[in-house]
């Protein structure tokens, strides 16, 4: 019956064909890596210095950030907290959601676990891809998020980019230019948001890592367990064959 | 030792029927000796209706059916219970693994006429199985009430609006409200802990008493019964159960647990097709994401829903939708009698029959995923072309199994 398995997986195969072919809004794939907890550190520094004041990470713990080298509660309450909360505490924000929905227009979103709904990629790119649009509320527009409520809250860190329009055999091809320059190069910046790319991705799963090193003990047992098991089973069958 | 066990074992069957039922199920009951990998899946089964129903059990334990609660009380336990990560991500796979277990089961019914006499009726309770398991996936789908738990829900329950005079009152009486809230989270959350695992576990148990009455089918679609030793009353060509088949069941369970940890500890999401990346976004009631898909075991159906797009009959598109829907799960149930090929075993079927099982296969493959795309008229339309191949397999059947060319069974079961 291997004709009809083949026929199953090669039927299986033809989704993935397709999906190959799909066209979307290119994304650049963020440099990211989940053990590097030096970049993990910064990341968690950025955040809770600037995206913590409007946006929560109601699901996440301060004292938690041990899966990321900060250890002691010491070291929590030094790096993280700012704003007198205990290590045990939920990284709430300050800000009321009607608040938020007065000054933005809707209430900035939680973002324990923004880069499971969004991905990694999308995140890198969108932090890189603000420019400056007079005709909106906030100054600002994103290439990625159209019309975006979020200002651009690194400004002067990337600077002040702009949108160029270009005609390529009849298709529109939007690309941004850095125009006024901000306190980093483009190099460090890019490193600065990879970082806290970074650390959304942590956010999102803390247990991630830990999650894959217990899944190859496991296989190891499994692997283990399918010898023996074939064993067995070939020993009693001895009799039927 | 084995005196004291023995009186122990006398001492209980003298009050419930245990050596008996043993035997009669397990170390006499004679299995087919050919059963080949394609008969994995029914103790497969099995093994992910227990996984669902003990992490099922602790996940009621921290989980918070309140539509103000419920999403966070997802992350709690994804980050504050011990090893609640594990035991989410356990059930979130077996939701999904449970249904493509039981899809190459009813695939392997298939292929080797496991619903032919005398199985209808086997057939048909494993049919009830695969409602109250859709329901049960359902309801359970719901629960973390993200953006696609929210939304999906809005687009089923919106069905029963399409059915006609009492459509809005049945609508809202399913809901207990006029949308989708809290008062529907809290009942369904009822249904996916109490009602249908009940109703579940009582129809595998008849399952299993209904297979064991009629005897298994084999590769060869030919009934061993037929052929007993006239001394020991064994068929020929039966082994016991148990210990042939248990233990190569649990040589098959370990290949199963390599690939279900395997999704587990690596890709739990497994591409946004088990756990969907809009579902970490919390429900919000006022803002309709641009592409509703409902998980991947519905897309097949939820593209026969979208699939008709004009009315007919002097009846609305959207009705014709939910029947066609409906139909293309109730459909399975007709097969005993669809099949009147005079060979079970697709081994011995002719070439009609093998081309219309591709054509099938298929046709459920390109529908399960036009069902995750947002519909194009380029999309819709070969959503109608593979419907109607789909619908073909079956209402054809009678006709085609036929006149199909097969080849003699043999006496005994082959290798």
């Amino acid at each position: 019956m291997n004709k009809i398995k083949i026929f199953l997986l090669a039927v299986c195969m033809v989704p993935t064909a397709l999906f190959a072919a799909e066209p979307g809004m290119p994304l650049d794939k963020a440099p990211i890596d989940t053990s590097d907890n030096e970049s993990l550190q910064r990341g968690a520094e950025t955040f809770v210095n600037y995206c913590l004041t409007c946006h929560g990470a109601s699901f996440m713990r301060y004292n938690r950030h041990r899966d990321i080298g900060l250890d002691t509660e010491v070291e929590v309450l030094e790096k993280l907290i700012l704003t007198g909360q205990k290590a045990g505490d939920l990284m709430l924000t300050a800000m009321r959601k009607n608040e938020g929905e007065e000054w933005f227009g809707v209430a900035p979103p939680d973002l324990s676990v923004i880069a499971r709904s969004h991905g990694a990629d999308w995140l890198y790119t969108y932090l890189r891809a603000f420019y400056r649009d007079d005709t909106t509320v906030p100054g600002w527009n994103n290439l990625v998020f159209d019309r975006a409520a979020m200002p651009h809250v690194f400004y002067e860190f990337q600077g002040e980019q702009k949108l160029v329009v270009k005609n390529v055999g009849g298709k529109e091809e939007k690309s941004l230019e850095l125009v006024k320059p901000g306190s980093m190069t483009v190099a460090e910046y890019d490193k600065y948001v990879a970082d806290l790319v970074n650390y959304l991705v942590y956010l999102g799963e803390p247990i991630a890592n830990e999650r894959k090193r217990i899944g190859m003990l496991v296989m190891i047992f499994l692997f283990g367990m399918l010898g023996l098991t074939y064993l067995l089973y070939r020993e009693y069958w001895r009799d039927i064959h | 030792m084995s005196e004291q066990k023995n009186s122990l074992v006398e001492w209980i069957d003298k009050r419930f029927p245990m050596t008996v039922t043993w035997r009669a199920h397990l170390s006499e009951y004679y299995a087919p000796k050919n059963f080949n990998s394609w008969y994995f899946f029914g103790s497969l089964a099995l093994l992910v209706l227990v996984n669902q129903l003990i992490t099922g059990i602790f996940l009621t334990m921290s989980y918070k059916p309140d539509a103000s609660l419920a999403f966070a009380s997802v992350e709690y336990i994804m980050r504050d219970v011990d090893y609640g990560w594990l035991i989410r991500y356990m059930h979130s796979t077996g939701a999904s693994m449970f249904f493509v277990v039981v899809y190459l089961h009813m695939f392997r019914g298939m292929i080797y006429g496991s619903y032919r006499k005398p199985r209808e009726l086997l057939w048909l309770i494993g049919m009830a199985i695969f409602f109250v398991l859709m329901s049960l996936a359902f309801t359970g789908y719901i629960l973390p009430w993200g953006q696609m738990s929210y939304w999906g829900a809005q687009v089923i329950v919106s069905m029963f609006e399409a059915i006609p005079f009492i459509g809005e009152t049945l609508h809202n009486w399913i809901l207990g409200d006029f949308m989708l809230s809290d008062a529907a989270l809290n009942r369904f959350f009822a249904y996916h802990v109490v009602t249908l695992p009940v109703l579940i576990v009582v129809l595998v148990f008849v399952h299993i008493i209904a297979l064991h009455e009629v005897g298994s089918n084999n590769p060869d679609g030919i009934e061993i019964k037929e052929n007993k030793n006239p001394e020991t009353k064994i068929p020929v060509d039966g082994i016991p159960f148990h210990p042939y088949y248990t233990v190569k069941d649990i040589f098959g369970v370990v290949i199963f647990l390599i690939v279900f940890c395997g999704i587990i500890f690596f890709a739990p999401e497994m591409g946004g097709y088990f756990l969907e990346y809009n579902n970490f976004i919390p429900a919000n009631t006022l803002q309709t994401p641009d592409h509703i898909a409902p998980v991947w075991y519905f897309t097949p159906y939820y593209s026969m829903l979208r699939a008709v797009t004009v009315n007919f009959l002097g009846v609305d598109a959207k009705l014709w939708g939910v029947i066609l829907m409906v139909a293309g799960v109730a459909v399975f149930c007709f097969l005993p009698w669809l099949d009147r090929s005079p060979v079970k075993s697709i081994r011995y079927k002719g070439p009609i029959f093998k081309t219309a099982l591709a054509l099938f296969v298929v046709s459920f493959f390109v529908l399960g995923w036009l069902g995750t795309q947002p519909p194009t008229p380029f999309y819709t339309l070969l959503a109608q072309i593979f419907s109607v191949i789909y619908f073909a397999f079956f209402i054809l059947m009678p006709i085609y199994s036929k006149i199909d060319k097969t080849k003699p069974e043999p006496k005994r079961v082959t290798k």
